[in-house]
């Protein structure tokens, strides 16, 4: 704010003639132009008296008055606690009269009751609430899936195939470079670095081992899927809470239309379809990028490390990463379209699904990634 | 430019693709007047709002705002102009992060100069003209339809501009708050000397609140009538505008 003027033209003058009365007289414009002169002569020239009982306002010498000069005699009211009718206005022009008719100077009388949440406690407990009414609604939202996934057996052109096809597209092949090359580099520092230590048992062949299998069962499908939560799971819940909080789920339910039919289930299919067909593909880019380390820096033949990387890998390894990756698709597309359907309110409600589809989904992709360890070494 | 016009457009043409929605438009709008904008719908008059608050650059042709052309946007002068404007979207467009008070608090507290408590008790004087006191503490998802209607109205009016423009101010309102609407628009126009700039369908507002009016044409993207909306509803050699502002299908 701008430093007050060394010498400010007075605006008001404010004089006590008798006991509890004050008097303010407004001189020149009291308008937007000196709404902030007038507040602070305002301030410095009102006593801060409790026991004026009446405000005599005059309007004598004023030549233009719009609303943000009539806010000065609200506050005028408001600094000395005064309720309206102990407000008065003399010499009021019909033009400034008709200005002031539609300020209220009282407290507006409310009976709305504010949306307001309250003190910390409950606010605490308002939210422990919703994180379990979170998960019920999941459970709930999966029940609904099942449903609609039966209706959909049932009468299978019922199922939107062509949006199922388009997010394939946004969803696989669209990633396809991220993912590509994220892998390759992953490959590439994996080989290096246990190169490092290999070499000192003259093992280096082993590179090749040990970065195909831990890609194909272990880092790849995690890296794809995380990817993939970033990519598209955001998507899908910017896309569904944008549709959410314009009114247009609603109105495909008062057309008949399932929502979890029409949006969910095209999405989750697609994501199961391209998830594994992206995993391949990051298996594949990792070996390339250990063979690049491999023939340039340990002098091994390519036909070899592809050799030892192929050999290394069990059918069952492969068939395991995939099942993980179809299971990972599944997580991402059911968080990703519940957080856009949950969403409230405004634009600010399609960020936070989208940020909220994200980070359930990869807390989800970790939790189940544990869970497939434990049954792994139970098997 | 003549001493009383505050706007000028000229030849504005605007084109979509190849759908020329306005095309040889040009109007003034006279400092101080209540100046209506109609159409059928679909007929570019929202289109023609955003053209004249600067938001789209034409095809062909210039709107002025006082001396600026508001089409050549980055000049100095531009920004000076648009705090001399307030504009009501057809939608209300309040910020959905920000509570209604604080939507209207935006621009006064950015721009008046105000201390904390003097923006306050403007923000509830605002809200107070359209009859929103009571729910400046809603965010805009908790309010009705007619109700973000008013306070992005609220909103508009928070500067005092010299010109406003209001696209649809009464849709969605019931006939008694559209009423009052119209009572605080010649209210704000007369005390004030605002220059208003309203686009509707709401015949009875037309007639309680208009001085002159165009009419846009639905296909051609000319206007096809101009003047006062009485004598455009009685004596245009138009069936189609004089349908328009008698509300009568064709052939009766
Ligand atoms: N961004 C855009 N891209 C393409 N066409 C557009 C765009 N915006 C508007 N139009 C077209 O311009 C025409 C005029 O639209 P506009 O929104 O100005 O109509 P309107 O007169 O305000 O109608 P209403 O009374 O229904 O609000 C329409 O035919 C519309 O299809
Ligand atoms: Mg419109």
């Amino acid at each position: 704010m701008k430093p007050n003027p060394p010498f400010e033209k007075p605006l008001l003058e404010v004089r006590q003639d008798e006991e509890n009365t004050l008097n303010v007289i407004l001189q020149g414009p009291a308008d937007i132009s000196t709404a902030p002169a007038l507040i602070r002569q305002l301030s410095a020239s009102v006593p801060p008296n409790q026991t004026i009982q009446q405000v005599k306002v005059d309007f004598a010498r004023v030549t233009r008055l719009d609303d943000y000069g009539a806010m000065v005699v609200l506050r005028l009211v408001q600094i000395l606690k005064l309720n309206h009718d102990q407000l008065s206005f003399v010499n009021l022009a019909p033009e400034h009269e008709k200005t002031l008719a539609l300020v209220d100077f009282g407290q507006p009388d409310c009976r709305i009751p504010s949306h307001k949440s309250g003190n910390l406690i409950i606010r605490l407990g308002d939210a422990t609430i919703s994180v379990f009414q979170g998960g019920t609604l999941f459970v709930e939202f999966i029940g609904a899936m099942v449903f609609s996934l039966m209706r959909v057996l049932k009468r299978p052109q019922s199922f939107r195939a062509n949006d199922a096809i388009t997010y394939m597209k946004t969803t696989g092949v669209d990633a396809l470079p991220v993912v590509g090359l994220i892998s390759f580099l992953l490959g590439l520092i994996m080989a290096f670095m246990s190169s490092l230590q290999l070499s000192q048992f003259g093992a280096n062949l082993y590179v090749a081992s040990l970065v195909s299998l831990a890609m194909v069962s272990e880092l790849g499908p995690i890296m794809t899927a995380i990817v993939v939560a970033g990519r598209s799971g955001s998507a899908y819940a910017a896309e569904i809470s944008t549709m959410k909080i314009s009114e247009e789920i609603d109105a495909l339910v008062v057309m008949g239309f399932d929502p979890n039919l029409f949006l969910v289930l095209p999405r989750v299919v697609a994501a199961m379809v391209v998830v594994p067909i992206l995993t391949v593909f990051a298996g594949i880019f990792a070996v390339a990028g250990g063979l690049v380390i491999g023939v340039l820096m340990l002098s091994l033949s390519p036909g070899a490390y592809i050799q030892q990387s192929l050999e290394a890998l069990s059918l069952f390894e492969v068939m395991w990463g995939f099942s993980k990756s179809v299971v990972f698709a599944l997580l991402i597309a059911l968080t990703g379209c519940f957080r856009g359907l949950q969403a409230r309110g405004g634009a600010a409600a399609v960020g936070s699904a989208a940020t909220s589809a994200v980070v359930t989904s990869i807390f989800l992709i970790i939790l189940f990634d544990s869970v497939f360890a434990i049954i792994r070494s139970y098997w | 430019m003549g001493a009383n016009d505050i706007i000028r457009v000229e030849n504005l043409a605007v084109v979509y693709g190849e759908d020329h929605v306005l095309d040889g438009v040009s109007f003034t709008v006279n400092k101080g007047e209540i100046f209506i904008i109609v159409g059928g719908s679909g007929s570019g008059k929202s289109t023609l709002m955003r053209h004249m608050t600067g938001l789209e650059a034409p095809a062909g042709g210039n709107i002025f705002i006082g001396d600026t052309d508001i089409a050549a946007s980055g000049s100095k002068d531009f920004s000076a102009t648009l705090k001399r404007i307030g504009v009501l979207f057809q939608a209300g467009a309040l910020l959905g992060s920000m509570t209604v008070a604080e939507n209207v608090a935006l621009p006064i507290s950015e721009f008046s100069g105000l201390p904390a408590e003097a923006v306050a008790a403007m923000v509830q004087i605002k809200l107070s003209l359209v009859g929103l006191e009571c729910y400046g503490e809603h965010l805009p998802s908790e309010i009705s339809g007619g109700m973000k209607k008013r306070a992005g109205l609220a909103r508009a009016l928070a500067l005092n501009p010299d010109i406003l423009f209001l696209d649809e101010p009464s849709a969605g309102l019931d006939p008694v708050t559209a009423a009052e609407i119209d009572q605080l628009i010649l209210h704000i126009n007369q005390t004030l000397g605002t220059t208003i700039i309203i686009v509707t369908h709401d015949l009875d507002s037309i007639f309680a609140v208009g001085q002159r009016a165009i009419m846009l044409g639905r296909e051609s993207g000319h206007i096809i009538a101009r003047g006062a909306p009485a004598d455009l509803r009685d004596h245009d050699p138009n069936p189609e505008v004089r349908r328009f502002f008698t509300r009568k299908p064709p052939d009766t």
